[in-house]
């Protein structure tokens, strides 16, 4: 049986990753699950200097989802080298690092001072929709991700996934424009923006006030948007939104994606990663399947 | 840190909407006071772990017992969980008190409302301890139904603050602390922010120390989703920023170095 894919001529040893921000750098959930499983680690964003982050609440939850705006706090790309890195090199997965910034300079400054680490790829966040600047910016209008996309790949020294963000139009243009400008791979989708109104203090849920949609309440819309973009372009797709666990990861591979990546169901379930990478192989035991790689795209 | 299928043993209402549950798990053998477990509710549109401070732990006989008010949809379930039945529940998470800091002190465990159920552990490890020259708890309630006065009494003495003043001093636990003259040399606390604030003042003013335990709401409860920060007043060791994860760096923190 193989599970193995590859993306950009990285291979993982499986399709189940972490989805940014709901899993840190791995420290935290190495205690639940053994990083060694997992196909890949997909880090927080990281930014060229520490962010603060929003003010809280930060959190707020919905019917079978929850609201984020956490704002990408993080405490920089400096510190994530000396830190972070070495503590992913000790594990057989792949890291893929999530690069955020408000400027075009700030994603470059991260990409550079990446190029001669040891990370797989980088995961570039043009669809964060909690940072006032940049972030979002860059990943709703077509030129713009093509923009961006090209200037990074440019300097870029990995492989380069765009993250796409689902608060667009017609995600199949934003796909191809991204893969016309030199993007490796698409990971889609980040989070859904919206809002929750306490009506007992009738205020804001978080003090953001619009926040970022995620859980299982997505999935549909994830899934149609990654039937999408596959259908539009070349490039792998890494499918994610309210992946919960097995039939969710087979469900987001026939719908066209490489690879999945568990986001805000790891904290409903810390064991997620490791449990859908044992369910994946029983499936593909139960349906004879020899080579995971049959199933990516293969709805009918 | 582990998520287990534990066993309801009881569960019965305290006061208004205060429920008082108590869980047959082997987290209980590793609780210590100030700690707090995630409870995973059944109903599975609803995602996130509510966490519950640990009220008490038999660490003999495996038995948690989380004190808890229902506040919506996730502990509103809870409330429902009968003998019998099983509880999801991920812990133990976060510091607890520093009980090293009390050799020769006198120690003020000060709880408000929902705020009084880890200070009953507390009281119990002080006293068993035995090290602080003299523990004096202050609970503050809205009226009198006094839940877990009692248990707190078997191992210290509590005063009683009510804002309705029906039992005790009129207003709440700091209020009570100057009407009757109590001085702390630490504090340790755990309520409403208006009343940490105020606690973190007087220790200021006062020269003492004051442990607080913060809430807000989270999301993982394990360190990784940045949902539950508070503001520090130095850069944080992990976040590089003023910003603490109050599931893992708290909840309990020095009140000095935190800005509420």
């Amino acid at each position: 049986m193989n599970t193995k894919v590859t993306i950009a001529g990285v291979e993982f040893k499986n399709p189940v990753m972490t989805a940014s921000g709901t899993f840190g750098s791995g420290m935290e959930y190495s205690q639940f699950v053994d990083l060694n499983r997992l196909g890949a680690v997909v880090t927080k964003g990281v930014a060229n200097v520490p962010w603060e982050g929003n003010p809280t609440p930060r959190v707020a939850e919905t019917y079978g989802g929850m609201l984020n705006a956490i704002g990408l706090q993080n405490p920089g790309v400096d510190v994530f080298i000396q830190r972070d890195i070495p503590f992913l090199k000790q594990y057989d997965t792949k890291i893929i690092v999530n690069v955020c910034g408000k400027t075009v300079e700030d994603y470059l400054e991260v990409v550079e001072r990446l190029g001669d680490t040891e990370v797989d790829m980088l995961e570039i966040n043009v669809s964060c929709p909690n940072v006032k600047e940049g972030a979002i910016a860059f990943g709703q209008k077509a030129g713009c991700l093509y923009d961006i996309t090209s200037q990074i790949k440019k300097k870029a020294k990995q492989p380069v996934i765009m993250k796409l963000s689902p608060n667009v139009t017609d995600i199949a243009e934003m796909a191809a424009a991204a893969e016309a400008a030199g993007a490796d791979a698409l990971s889609l989708i980040n989070t859904i923006t919206g809002m929750k109104i306490d009506i007992h203090k009738r205020t804001f849920a978080l003090a953001n006030k619009t926040g970022g949609l995620s859980g299982p309440a997505i999935k549909p819309v994830a899934v149609r948007m990654v039937y999408q973009a596959s259908r539009a372009v070349k490039i792998p797709i890494i499918g994610m939104g309210g992946i919960a666990d097995t039939e969710d990861a087979i469900e987001f591979m026939l719908a066209g994606a490489t690879a999945v990546a568990v986001g805000a169901m790891n904290f409903v379930n810390p064991y997620a990663t490791a449990e859908m990478v044992e369910g994946i192989e029983k499936y593909m035991t139960k349906y004879q399947i020899e080579d995971i790689n049959a199933l990516v795209g293969a709805v009918e | 840190m582990k998520k287990v299928k534990a066993k309801v043993i009881s569960q019965a209402e305290l006061s208004d909407d205060i429920y008082d549950m108590w869980i047959e798990s082997d987290l209980a053998a590793t609780a210590k006071a100030g700690q707090f477990i995630c409870v995973y509710p059944h109903n599975e549109s609803i995602l996130l772990p509510r966490p519950i401070s640990i009220c008490e732990a038999d660490r003999e006989k495996n038995i948690l017992r989380i004190v808890y008010r229902v506040v919506g949809k996730g502990t509103k379930e809870l409330s429902y969980y009968r003998d019998g039945g099983d509880i999801n529940i991920l812990g133990n998470l976060g510091n607890g008190f520093p009980l090293e800091e009390v050799a020769g002190k006198h120690v003020v465990l000060m709880g408000g409302g929902i705020g009084i159920p880890p200070m009953l552990q507390l009281a119990k490890d002080l006293k068993r301890a035995g090290e602080a020259e003299e523990i004096t708890a202050i609970a503050g309630y809205r009226n009198d139904r006094l839940f877990l006065k009692e248990d707190m009494q078997k191992y210290v003495s509590v005063h009683v603050a009510t804002e309705d003043g029906s039992v005790g001093t009129k207003g709440n636990v700091m209020d009570a602390m100057s009407a009757l003259g109590i001085r702390a040399d630490v504090i340790m606390a755990c309520g409403p922010m208006p009343m940490l604030r105020a606690i973190k003042q007087y220790a200021k003013k006062e020269g003492c120390k004051a442990y607080i335990s913060l809430e807000e709401r989270m999301a993982c409860g394990v360190g990784a989703c940045l949902g539950c920060v508070c503001k520090t007043k130095e850069k944080d060791e992990h976040s590089h920023v003023n910003n603490a994860r109050i599931c893992t760096d708290g909840p309990v923190f020095n009140a000095q170095d935190v800005e509420i």
